[in-house]
Order: structure tokens, then C-alpha cells, then sequence
């Protein structure tokens, strides 16, 4: 190649078509990815096996709880006596957030005094707002360490007290979640659905 | 003498030449072995790079054949890794060594990043290998993390739960990270078989490649030494460095050494204490997974103890895992950190001298108390080794500039 030609060439074309195949191929790279990442999202069979579970509840006597799974996570169903409902309150100081004020953890129709549709009945994710271990249960009264029953978590030592709400002092940053859920009869629970109103 | 030189020097012809001149075999054989000249006062600390490159072969051999028996769904995982220990011929071996890999992989690997630290070896011109290196500690991480999950014992489940919820203290858009790594709403078949994918396809291929480019950038700058010199500042008039000897023979020799006494403990391992008293094999992890149940003591393996001992020590939750990212992560700064004129800790002051000191002992306390109950003392243990080694990297770039190095040879020199 001549001088000459070397003159003639447009470098503010070259330029424009460098730039403007580039960002045409970056384009398309992006566009090519978003079927790949959706992928990587929940698919339709683990979004139908997230369908809400029925649990009877006829067998559970006052002070005793079950397990059970919903969309694989962990639901705790607890029949809080009245003695237990009672001393709710009792803590409300030592709590991060008693009124339950942050909203994502409870439905509206939970954030009341006993976080639960029917205060007797504790519906409540048994999965730590740290780091998602399982919580163990501890309903015994220790006036001492003003404990009045709750949660415990043996991973991090997060606590939290007979309504999920969490204790000052302790990794987890917020409130056991409340599962949306309703009474579909006063012996069945459905979880993981309240079309809207309890 | 002299028709031999001509001889030796002359183009080769036959196969060899054939070969030659459609891939450049000797040239590259010559450039990466034959003739690469490496210090010749290497010391035992410098065998933890082939120890390394050992250990990823064996990783890779190992689960090849365990791939073949391994079934990546939460039904049958379990169960199939119990027919690989009890019905496959040799299976128990296999597997054995490819979990005691898994451990000895770190092992090997801490302490060829702790000889870069005694050495210097980060320093200018080397950032980029130690950058690449970093890189790599990262990817076996992730492949330690997703490969522990695989078996699906209890351990396995509430290990990658406790880890995978460490991403939903992000911010805004935690919980929606959290259930795109997962790929449901809980750890799930889902779950295993993504981490399956990862594990034994994308992240080894990571791997490589980047070993590969660690050592193509180690070859272009030069290996670093026990004395922290540049050896090709001084060249004999054949162009080869004075203290250098060739790569091979003279540094494969010396590290055969090194991989026998390696497998000698290795094998050790293996057949004598592959769980290592739950150390290298968790002891939970012997039961399936149990959704309903979080085991009473839960602690991952020991390789990642220190950082999740930094991740306990603090009381909430965003800053746990803003720290406990900071504590991986902060390695990589190492060679803007350290402003010492000098490479190795042997020309170094005694402020870099007790820094590192303390940092190893803040590293190994952090490790240990990773493993142990957050109870009280413990906690606060945690605390001040946390404090010790955030601050042997961030004032680092203080004590370094300020610390008395003593000076530095033109030539390597040995040492007792």
C-alpha cells in the first residue's frame, strides 16, 4: 500500500464501523444471554410444586406444634396456649420489632399483637431471617433470662420469641416470615394462600 | 568437540521436524522446561505450585470415574454415594481420594499463596499472577462449595443453605439473588443439579484455563525467589541467567521429590483417616438431608473456617457478609498494599516480620474457632483475630512503607 493510499483511507469511517460492530455484537451477546439466565429461574414444575399445602390441624393440642414443607421451605404450625398468648407482651422491650413494622415478613392481616390469623395458631416459616438455618423450638419459662418461650437458632444464636419476632442483640436481622395462609375450616389450614383476605 | 556442536545445533529432520513445523513443540518445550531458568537457592516452600498442579490432576482423574456412578438428583444422591463406597469395585478409594483431594487442594494451595507473602512473590512485576492466582483460589472455592453439596447429606444441605443465605443480606435485590442461584424457593433437587453442572463442567474449565494462564504469566516475568532478587538482571554472555538452572531437569527433579513425600501422606490420608476425625468428612454428613432438621453444631469444612469465623463475629447480618466478603477478597490488594522497597521477609524489618506473624496465628485461631460453637468466649476471641487480620492488610500499606529493610544482594546467597 502506497502513502498515497494510506491518505485516502477514512479512519472516522473505520472508526464508526468498528464501534458501531461492536456495539451490535455486544447487542446480540446480551440479547443471546437472556435465555440462558431465565433458565437459571424457577421453572414452571418447581413453580407448580409451589402450590399451597393443605395441613389439618384437628390432632394439634394446645402447647404442641408440627413441621411441615411448603414449596420445600420449612413451616412451623404452632397452638399457643393461654398462657402463652398472655405473656406475649411481656418482652416487647427486648424485641427488634415488636409491631411487626417491617412489611415483607408478614402478610397485613398478620402484622397484629400475635402475628397470626387466629391468635391460638402460629403460622410461621422455620427458616432463620440470618442465614436460613432451622430454628429449634424452647417453650420453657426462664423468668431469669426473660425468656418466655420461643425460638432458638443453633446455627448463629439468633432468638426469637413465641410470635417469630426476633430478639435485640442477635444476628438475624428481622422477624420470622409469616407464610400467607387461611382457614379453609376451623381444622384445616391451607398454606401458601389467602386469596387476599383471611 | 566441535562436529558434535554442529551436530547438536544442526535442524532436526524425520518426525520430529515434521511435527516442528506444524506446531511448535520444541520451541515451546524449550521456552516452558528446557529452557526456562529458574533460581537455583529454591527452597521447600517452592514445591507447592506442582503440588497444586498434582493435586488438580487427581481431582480431575477422581471425579471423571465418580461421575460415572454418581446420580445428581436429591432422590438418589445419597444413595448413590453409598453405592459408590459399598458396591462399586474400588469405588471407596475413588471417592476417598477425591474428598481427601478436596482438603489437600487447600492445603497445598494456602501455603504456596503463604510463600508468595514470605517472599514477596506478589510484587511488582508479578501483581497479574498473583491477581490470576487470587482468581483461582476463587473458582475452588465455588467448585469445594458446589462439589460439597453433591452428596446431599445433612451437612451438604444446611452448609449450602447457610451460604447461599448469606447472598440475601444484599440489599433490595438479596431474595431475588438468593432464588436464581437455587432455581426455587428452597435448596432443591433443582438446586443439586445446577451445582452438579457447576462442579463438574463450568468450573473446572475455569480452572484450567486460569492455571494455565497463571503459569503462562509466571513464565513471561519469571519465577520469584527465597532472596526476592531478579535473576535475569544478571546474564552470562550466553543470555542465561547466572542463578538460574534449567526448569527441567533441574527443578523436575527436585520436585519429583516433593510429589513421592506428597503422596506418601496423601495415601496416608486416604487409607488411615479420610474423615479425619470430621475434619475433612463431616460426621452429619452421614445422615441424608433432613429439610425439617438443622443439625445442632453446623460448621463447614475447615477450609472455609477462618472467613466463616469472621462471618460469626459480627452481630448483624449485612455486615457479616460485607466483612466475610472483604476477608476473601482482601488478599488480592496485596501487591498495592505492600510499599516495602524489598521482596523477602529475609531483607524485611521486624514490623512485616510481626505482622505476618500475627496475621498466621489470626488465620489459624479464626480457623479453629470456625469449627467450634458461637458461644460466648469464642465470640470474642473471633472478634480480635477479625481485628488482626483486617489490620495486617490495611495498615500494611503503613508499617511496609515505614519498616527497616536491610539490604538486598546483588546474587542469591544460601543460607545455612
Amino acid at each position: 500500500m502506497s502513502d498515497e493510499d494510506m491518505d485516502r483511507i477514512d479512519r472516522n469511517r473505520r472508526h464508526f464501523l468498528t464501534v458501531a460492530t461492536a456495539v451490535t455484537g455486544l447487542a446480540g451477546a446480551g440479547l443471546v444471554a437472556i435465555p440462558f439466565l431465565s433458565s437459571l429461574k424457577p421453572s414452571a414444575r418447581a413453580q407448580a410444586l409451589g402450590a399451597p399445602v393443605e395441613v389439618p390441624i384437628d390432632s394439634l393440642a394446645p402447647g404442641e406444634m408440627v413441621r411441615v414443607l411448603w414449596r420445600g421451605k420449612l413451616v412451623f404450625i404452632l397452638r399457643r396456649t393461654d398462657d402463652m398468648l398472655s405473656r406475649l407482651g411481656e418482652n416487647d422491650s427486648n424485641l427488634r420489632d415488636p409491631n411487626s413494622d417491617v412489611a415483607e415478613q408478614q402478610p397485613d392481616y398478620c402484622a397484629n399483637e400475635t402475628r397470626s390469623v387466629r391468635p391460638a395458631y402460629l403460622v410461621v416459616e422455620g427458616a432463620c431471617t440470618h442465614l436460613g438455618c432451622a430454628p429449634l423450638e424452647d417453650f420453657e419459662l426462664r423468668p431469669a433470662d426473660n425468656w418466655n418461650g420461643g425460638f432458638f437458632c443453633p446455627c448463629h444464636g439468633s432468638k426469637f420469641d413465641l410470635a417469630g419476632r426476633v430478639f435485640k442483640g442477635v444476628p438475624a436481622p428481622t422477624n420470622l416470615r409469616i407464610p400467607p395462609y387461611r382457614f379453609v375450616r376451623d381444622d384445616l389450614i391451607l398454606i401458601g394462600q389467602d386469596t387476599g383476605a383471611a | 568437540m566441535a562436529r558434535i556442536e554442529a551436530e547438536v545445533g544442526k535442524p532436526k529432520g524425520g518426525f520430529m521436524k515434521w511435527i516442528d513445523d506444524r506446531f511448535p513443540f520444541t520451541s515451546t518445550m524449550k521456552y516452558h522446561a528446557t529452557e526456562y531458568y529458574a533460581s537455583k537457592n529454591f527452597n521447600f516452600w517452592y514445591v507447592f505450585g506442582v503440588l497444586a498442579m498434582v493435586v488438580l490432576v487427581i481431582q480431575l482423574v477422581t471425579g471423571i470415574f465418580l461421575t460415572m456412578n454418581y446420580k445428581p438428583s436429591a432422590d438418589e444422591a445419597f444413595a448413590s454415594v453409598e453405592y459408590i463406597m459399598r458396591d462399586v469395585e474400588w469405588g471407596w478409594l475413588i471417592r476417598y481420594m477425591h474428598s481427601t483431594g478436596a482438603s489437600f487442594f487447600f492445603i497445598v494451595v494456602y501455603l504456596h499463596m503463604f510463600r508468595a507473602m514470605l517472599y514477596g512473590s506478589y510484587k511488582k512485576p508479578r501483581e497479574l499472577i498473583w491477581i490470576i492466582g487470587m482468581l483461582i483460589f476463587f473458582v475452588l472455592m465455588a467448585e469445594a462449595f458446589a462439589g460439597y453439596l453433591l452428596p446431599w447429606g445433612q451437612m451438604s444441605y444446611w452448609g449450602a443453605q447457610v451460604i447461599i443465605s448469606l447472598f440475601g443480606a444484599i440489599p433490595g435485590i438479596g431474595d431475588a439473588i438468593v432464588e436464581f442461584i437455587r432455581g426455587d424457593y428452597s435448596i432443591s433437587d433443582i438446586t443439586l443439579n445446577r451445582f452438579f453442572a457447576l462442579h463438574v463442567i463450568a468450573l473446572p474449565l475455569a480452572l484450567i484455563g486460569l492455571v494455565f494462564v497463571h503459569i503462562v504469566a509466571l513464565h513471561e516475568v519469571g519465577s520469584n525467589n527465597p532472596d526476592g532478587i531478579e535473576i535475569k538482571e544478571h546474564k552470562g554472555p550466553d543470555g542465561v541467567p547466572l542463578d538460574g538452572v534449567a526448569f527441567h531437569p533441574y527443578h523436575t527433579s527436585k520436585d519429583l521429590v516433593a510429589i513421592i513425600i506428597f503422596l506418601m501422606v496423601f495415601s496416608s490420608v486416604v487409607f488411615f483417616a479420610p474423615e479425619m476425625g470430621g475434619y475433612f468428612l463431616e460426621h452429619a454428613n452421614f445422615e441424608p438431608a433432613n429439610l425439617r432438621a438443622t443439625p445442632e453444631h453446623i460448621a463447614p469444612v475447615w477450609y472455609f473456617t477462618p472467613f466463616y469465623a469472621i462471618l460469626r463475629a459480627v452481630p448483624d447480618k449485612l455486615w457479616g457478609f460485607i466483612l466475610f466478603g472483604l476477608s476473601v477478597l482482601l488478599p488480592a490488594a496485596l501487591p498495592w498494599l505492600d510499599r516495602s522497597r524489598v521482596k523477602s521477609i529475609r531483607y524485611r524489618g521486624w514490623m512485616y516480620r510481626t505482622a505476618l506473624a500475627l496475621f498466621v496465628v489470626s488465620f489459624l485461631g479464626l480457623g479453629w474457632l470456625g469449627t467450634q460453637p458461637a458461644d460466648g468466649a469464642y465470640v470474642i476471641a473471633a472478634r480480635i483475630f477479625s481485628v488482626v487480620y483486617f489490620a495486617f492488610f490495611l495498615l500494611m500499606p503503613y508499617y511496609t512503607a515505614v519498616d527497616k529493610t536491610r539490604p538486598v544482594p546483588d546474587r542469591v546467597v544460601y543460607h545455612g
